[in-house]
This record gives C-alpha cells, sequence and structure tokens, in this order.
C-alpha cells in the first residue's frame, strides 16, 4: 500500500485481541452481575425476609432439592463477580502505574487474589 | 461589569512551579474570556502568554480550562459564567508558558492513526460519489477541530500519556465509517493496541468538553464497536 507509515503507532507485539475480549466480558458479566446480584437480593430481603437469614437457611438451600440450581447460581455469582472485579482493578493498574516492574507485580499479586478466592469459594460452594 | 480573571502562570526562565495571579478588569457582559485576556495584556501586563488566531471557535488555538472546564476562550461569554474566572492552561500536556501547552504529543498521537484518506482504486476522472446516508454516518466526526479540550479533559489521558486519545479516535472514525476510505482494517489494527481505544473508561468528559459538540464518547464506542463485529 503506497502510503507513509512513517508516523504509523505499530500495533504492540502480543497484544492481539485480548483487551477487546476483556472489554465484551466486561460488557456482559456486568449485564448478568446486574440482573443476578439484583435477583439475589430481593430473594434475600424480600422473599426470605431479612429478620430469618440464618445459617439453617442458607444451608437448607444448599442441601434441599434445589441444591443444584443454589450452588451453580451462587458459583456464577462468585465467578462473574471475582473476575469482572478484579479485571476492574487490572484497569485501575494499567492506568496508573507506570513502572513495568511494579506493574508486573501488582498484576500478579490481583491474578493471585482472583485465583485464591475462586477456589476457597468454590471449595466451600462443592464440598458444603 | 467588573470581571476578576484569576490566571495561573509559568516562566519556565525564572520559576519552576505554577502560581496564579489576579487581574481586574472592566468588560462588557457580551465580552468573551479571550476578549478579557487580550485586554490585559494589551492594558495591564504585556507578559501574558497565550495562543489565540481565528477567535471564532473554527481554529480551535486557544483551547484552556475556564472555571474548571476545558472551553475555548473565544466562545465563552463573561456573562454566562460570572465576574469570577478562573484561567489555567489544559491539563496533561507540558506547560511552555503561562497558557501555552506544548501540543507535539497530542499531534503525535493524531498522526498515529492515519488521519488521511487512503483508497488504491484508479483514481477516477470525477468526484468518488457518496450517498446522502454514507455521508451522514461520520458527520459528527467531521467537525473536529484538533483544539485537544476533549483529550486533555480525559483522566485516561491524564494518567498516561500513552492513551491516544479522544481526538486522534474522533479522527479515525471520520475514516473508517467513510464509505470511499479502504484505510478501516489498518486503523483498527493501530486502535486496538493497549494504547488505542481500550484505555477509554467512558467517563464522557470529552463529550462535555467538546466545543464543537461532538459526541467523542459515542464515536469511540462505535470504533469498539466495530472492532468487536470485525472479530465475530
Amino acid at each position: 500500500m503506497a502510503i507513509n507509515t512513517k508516523y504509523a503507532r505499530t500495533p504492540r507485539p502480543g497484544g492481539g485481541s485480548f483487551e477487546l475480549f476483556s472489554w465484551f466480558f466486561m460488557r456482559i458479566s456486568g449485564l448478568l452481575l446486574a440482573l443476578m446480584v439484583s435477583a439475589h437480593l430481593i430473594w434475600m430481603h424480600y422473599v426470605i425476609g431479612l429478620s430469618n437469614i440464618n445459617f439453617d437457611v442458607i444451608a437448607g438451600r444448599w442441601t434441599g432439592p434445589n441444591g443444584t440450581f443454589w450452588r451453580t447460581y451462587d458459583l456464577f455469582l462468585l465467578l462473574l463477580g471475582m473476575t469482572h472485579g478484579m479485571n476492574g482493578v487490572r484497569f485501575v493498574v494499567e492506568d496508573y502505574i507506570h513502572s513495568p516492574g511494579w506493574r508486573v507485580f501488582i498484576k500478579t499479586l490481583v491474578g493471585l487474589i482472583l485465583f485464591i478466592m475462586v477456589v476457597m469459594g468454590a471449595y466451600v460452594i462443592f464440598t458444603f | 461589569m467588573q470581571v476578576t480573571l484569576k490566571v495561573q502562570r509559568l516562566n519556565p526562565e525564572t520559576n519552576s512551579i505554577p502560581y496564579w495571579q489576579e487581574y481586574t478588569i472592566e468588560a462588557e457582559p457580551t465580552d468573551r474570556v479571550l476578549d478579557g485576556l487580550i485586554k490585559i495584556k494589551g492594558e495591564q501586563d504585556g507578559t501574558l502568554t497565550f495562543r489565540s488566531s481565528c477567535a471564532h471557535g473554527i481554529c480551535g488555538s486557544d483551547a484552556m480550562r475556564i472555571n474548571g472546564q476545558n472551553r475555548l476562550a473565544c466562545k465563552v461569554l463573561f456573562k454566562d459564567i460570572g465576574s469570577n474566572v478562573t484561567v489555567e492552561p489544559i491539563t496533561g500536556l507540558p506547560v511552555v508558558k503561562d497558557l501555552v501547552v506544548d501540543m507535539e504529543p497530542f499531534m503525535e498521537h493524531y498522526r498515529s492513526v492515519l488521519p488521511f484518506f487512503i483508497n488504491d482504486d484508479p483514481i477516477p476522472t470525477q468526484e468518488r460519489l457518496q450517498s446522502q446516508a454514507d455521508r451522514a454516518r461520520f458527520d459528527d466526526t467531521t467537525k473536529c477541530i484538533l483544539c485537544a479540550c476533549c483529550t486533555t479533559s480525559c483522566p485516561s489521558f491524564w494518567a498516561n500519556g500513552e492513551y491516544v486519545g479522544p481526538a486522534a479516535i474522533v479522527q479515525a472514525h471520520r475514516f473508517i465509517f467513510d464509505s470511499r476510505d479502504q484505510g478501516t482494517d489498518q486503523r483498527l489494527d493501530i486502535l486496538s493496541d493497549p494504547e488505542g481505544v481500550w484505555r477509554c473508561r467512558t467517563i464522557f468528559n470529552c463529550t462535555n468538553a467538546c466545543p464543537r459538540e461532538i459526541e467523542v464518547t459515542k464515536a469511540i464506542g462505535e470504533v469498539k464497536k466495530a472492532m468487536l463485529y470485525r472479530k465475530i
């Protein structure tokens, strides 16, 4: 192509479509979270009632006839909430931390926290 | 009416930290902030430095932060903003002197999106015709005057000067959605860089700042969507 690309910004190697995927994921997960968290909030506060919430209610829900549904629901809340939230933290790190070393360090930390929290949460949900 | 202008000053030859200086002038309510600055420079303090060229909101030279918002000094009347006016240089670009900033980082980002017509077809003997609907598709972004009000109001750009910035994306949008242009893929590749459109957090400061009332955030969103539809 006969154009002068002297001033063209060269795409970063390895950047690929990760940022595109990340952006799209935030839209979808945000929408799902808004619906699922609202439903959860209404269920807990109005259907069950704030004064009736205790350990037995939650335990009964997970072990009762709808146990699989509630465990799946809670697992998705955990996965979506953690990945959406931690990706948001990654955005903040990318925006405000300029030193490459610190960036890698804090992003690794964020990834580690994400992994540990998801594993711990999933462990409780599956083995309860 | 009597107007007090509080201006942020910096002369890099004598001081390294910006300071505030207040001027009181007599002005008509229909005078513009630019008129006030010219009056100060002419009658009170010839060292006050600022850019202006056409003075009618077309050239985009006199972008500055007026009462905390990025505006063109030639488009803001005293009657609309009152008699206590604060004027600062636009933020995120190095200050050369007083209200004059170095526009080169901004222009570098502008050049990086290939802001020119790309079409390798044989040159036709007449105009490249375009339907009214095709022209309307990118009409909004043709209004940009490169004043930098949007880019220097963007917190993402303040935080990271490597971000290509809203103005450059608006300029890319103008060609990406032009049916006669063939450089869409190249521009989308360039803007898919992590420092490209993905640095935009839809804060909408750019849309608020634009003196040409371009829907900047919407244009950026359309570029993001074009990238998504290209992949799926």
